[in-house]
């Protein structure tokens, strides 16, 4: 262990995991263990603390690290199917859990061994979501969950969620919500695939029946949960990486290539809403890009969210146009037999499953229309909407 | 079988540089001193369209027309992407001056041999515009509406709906044998300004009748083509400044109006249109930027990049100016109200140098999406 009085650069970062390759042969090693030793050197996600996975590095430095590991055949920690641990548990316990909580869960998240997700959502509380009603009362030595969840991604994988639930009803709504971590195999509860219109069951709904959480599985203060929710979502923003985004990636790419190899598709009509969409989705690159260099650069924008509004809108107009293309074969679907999906690419779906599945994006991670509202109060300073469930106690609520 | 999808060009830098942030605060301080909007209006019912006086300011003590022409060739040897800030400046302030047809003719001028006009152009003595109309655009053969006479030295025909011509000191002719180069006020030319849509940027037919003309030799179609592009760059940026002001200007109003005991701007209907402008200008902003940095750079991805700025600059200002004025309500419509101002050079701004329709049509031959 070297002690040093500042976090390493990127020279030095190069330079320990040339070591820690020299020490770790990637070939010869067990995929858990040279993943576990890689969190214990650092070396996980270098921006985190010392002795939780990282060196107290900047952020940006990370790309690097993950490009040498990758080029020199280590072992993934499953980042696809444990995306809402990595991407907002992980973020989540390290600003408000304790130490105790912070090692109990941040290797194995990090090692892929334990899979997370995140039980906000329910059928009653999609949009608002400070209006969830599963609750949580105090039993003498546990917090006991009753309710239902929806649109969980993973809950069939997960080891652990991140739950919202209602502590004080009597409470105005944002105020009696806290955060837990629920064991994802403690008695009561229940996981059931949700069947989408895809039919595949993607999500799944998860039902709470007396499901015991010890004290110590409450992230922040009692009463405190809507602000941690709120710091768990700032981090589902899009992502956007460095580097030069490619020119027809995303939706645009498989029906740029079906207008390309099929000229008899072609009408005049058809051939103007193919270049309207190829200036959009151009100019969503280009914007996403311009987004990326901001935040390099310090200056962290409110544009994720314009983002994330055009390319739910492209996917879903590039998909429909691509369909219309295909003719006959628009018509054909590949199979509507309920099954869980594997976790994928979508550009290797079927063009109707993408069209199908692609109506979500404006739906899932904040409506299109939850998203301007963002835009027009955060961005533009325009005053929020008149609201009915000011200073009402929850359970006054109608609902 | 698979068609292989175009390349990604580097994007370069799209953000602002210290030294763009300076120039602009340098341009809106003089634009909104010497021009606002309501002096800008006044001057649409008088018979001086252009602002010689602004322009004069603006070309001598700033020197925004110099900005693209290297020290050596007597310009300031900055970049277009600084042209670039300049034109969001002056889209911002619908600013009656020449400043776009300066723009194309400097890129013209920039590939000649023609070194004291291009002094005196970046310099601010003379101004110089592409006698072509204004909405032929980059990827389309130009027009060539004049015919040489005698022994090549004499133009004879019409050009018709040329922009920033009302002022100009010199016309850039394209004639078969490539470019002449004419006194905008000497013999056998005759310029006639009419009523125009953009009031703040009026048409101007010319006629030709044995006009002793100057022949540049070597430009061809690919040059002039060039200029365009570059043009095009240039008013992508004076549109993203358009929509921006409108946009600032409809929120304020919508926060300051209350009907029916609220404010207009808590109406969720009206707060999700100006979202959904916000949006389309954050993209506006980014192709501009994109354009002029290739612009800037020689990028052989200019054609595009032009391209894509104005399919998309040109829908982007255009609602911005009709959702403004619309948003604005009875007051939007009165004479008495800047919103018109922006509304024609909106409207007039999507069609120069070609409509989002032709850039459409030039890119489905640039990234092989061919009808």
């Amino acid at each position: 262990m070297t002690t040093t009085d500042s976090p390493p650069d990127a020279g030095a970062l190069a330079q320990r995991v040339e070591e820690f390759l020299a020490e770790h042969d990637p070939s010869t090693t067990d995929s858990a263990e040279f993943l576990r030793e890689r969190f214990a050197a650092g070396l996980a996600w270098v921006h985190y603390p010392a002795g939780l996975g990282g060196l107290g590095a900047e952020n940006g430095l990370q790309t690097a690290v993950d490009a040498a590991f990758a080029h020199a055949g280590a072992p993934e920690n499953r980042p696809r199917l444990n995306v809402i641990g990595l991407g907002m548990a992980a973020p989540t316990i390290l600003r408000f859990g304790d130490d105790a909580q912070k090692q109990r869960w941040l290797p194995s998240l990090w090692t892929g061994e334990d899979i997370w997700c995140q039980l906000f959502s329910e059928p009653g509380a999609g949009s608002d979501l400070a209006g969830v009603g599963t609750s949580a009362m105090w039993d003498g030595d546990a917090w006991v969950l009753n309710g239902q969840k929806v649109w969980t991604s993973m809950a069939h994988h997960a080891r652990w969620g991140i739950i919202l639930a209602r502590t004080d009803p009597e409470a105005v709504k944002h105020r009696g919500l806290s955060y837990f971590v629920v064991d994802m195999t403690a008695p009561g509860v229940e996981v059931r695939g949700l069947r989408q219109i895809t039919g595949e069951a993607e999500f799944n709904e998860v039902f709470l029946t007396d499901v015991r959480v010890p004290d110590d599985q409450r992230l922040g203060e009692v009463g405190q949960g809507w602000a941690v929710a709120q710091y768990t979502l700032m981090n589902e923003r899009v992502a956007i990486g460095g580097g030069t985004l490619p020119r027809e990636s995303g939706a645009i790419g498989p029906l740029a290539a079906r207008w390309r190899e099929h000229p008899e598709a072609r009408t005049p009509g058809l051939h103007d809403r193919m270049l309207r969409l190829w200036v959009q989705t151009e100019a969503a690159r280009l914007t996403a890009e311009r987004l990326g260099q901001q935040q390099a650069a310090g200056q962290p924008g409110p544009e994720g969210s314009g983002v994330k509004i055009t390319y739910a809108r492209l996917n879903q107009e590039c998909s429909s146009l691509e369909l219309e293309l295909r003719g006959e074969d628009g018509l054909r679907y590949p199979d509507y037999t309920e099954r869980r999906p594997e976790v994928e690419d979508y550009g290797s779906r079927d063009a109707g499953w993408r069209y199908l599945r692609f109506r979500a994006n404006s739906i899932e991670g904040g409506t299109t229309e939850i998203l301007r509202n963002v835009v027009a109060e955060r961005v533009l300073g325009l005053p929020a909407e008149a609201r009915a469930d000011k200073d009402v106690p929850w359970k006054d609520l109608p609902r | 079988m698979s068609a292989p999808a175009p390349s990604t060009p580097e994007t370069g830098d799209l953000l602002y540089s210290d030294v763009e942030d300076d120039l602009r605060a340098s341009v809106r301080a003089l634009v909104d001193k010497q021009a606002p909007w309501d002096a800008v209006l006044r001057r649409t019912d008088t018979a001086e369209a252009v602002d010689t006086d602004l322009w004069k300011r603006l070309t001598q003590e700033i020197g925004v027309a110099g900005l693209a022409v290297p020290e050596e060739r007597g310009g300031a040897g900055a970049s277009w992407r600084e042209v670039a800030v300049v034109a969001e400046e002056l889209g911002r302030a619908v600013a009656p001056v020449p400043f776009l047809g300066t723009a194309v003719a400097t890129a013209l001028l920039l590939g000649t041999g023609e070194e004291e006009l291009l002094a005196a152009v970046a310099a601010g003595e003379r101004t110089a515009v592409l006698a072509v109309g204004a909405t032929h655009g980059a990827g389309r053969p130009v027009p060539v509406t004049v015919e040489q006479q005698g022994a090549g030295d004499l133009l004879a025909g019409t050009v018709t709906a040329v922009i920033d011509a009302v002022t100009a000191d010199v016309l850039l002719v394209p004639v078969e044998g490539g470019l002449a180069v004419v006194d905008a006020d000497g013999d056998g030319v005759t310029r006639t300004t009419s009523e125009s849509l953009d009031m703040t940027r009026r048409l101007t037919d010319i006629t030709f009748d044995g006009a002793p003309a100057r022949l540049v030799e070597g430009v061809d179609g690919a040059v002039i083509d060039g200029a365009l592009q570059v043009g095009a760059a240039i008013l992508a940026s004076e549109q993203l400044g358009l929509a921006e002001r409108v946009l600032a200007d409809t929120v304020a109003y919508l926060r300051d109006r209350h009907q029916f005991g609220r404010q207009l701007a808590s109406y969720q209907a009206l707060k999700h249109r100006l979202a959904d402008l916000w949006v389309a200008i954050t993209q506006a902003r980014a192709t501009a930027r994109y354009a002029a940095r290739c612009a800037a750079d020689g990028s052989p991805d200019l054609p595009v990049a032009a391209a894509v700025a104005q399919a998309h600059g040109s829908e982007v200002a255009l609602l911005a100016a009709e959702d403004g004025l619309q948003l604005h309500g009875g007051i939007g419509f009165t004479w008495e109200h800047p919103a018109h101002l922006f509304l024609k050079r909106a409207r007039a701004d999507a069609l120069l140098l070609g409509s989002a329709d032709h850039h459409r049509s030039v890119l489905a031959g640039l990234v092989d999406l061919p009808a």
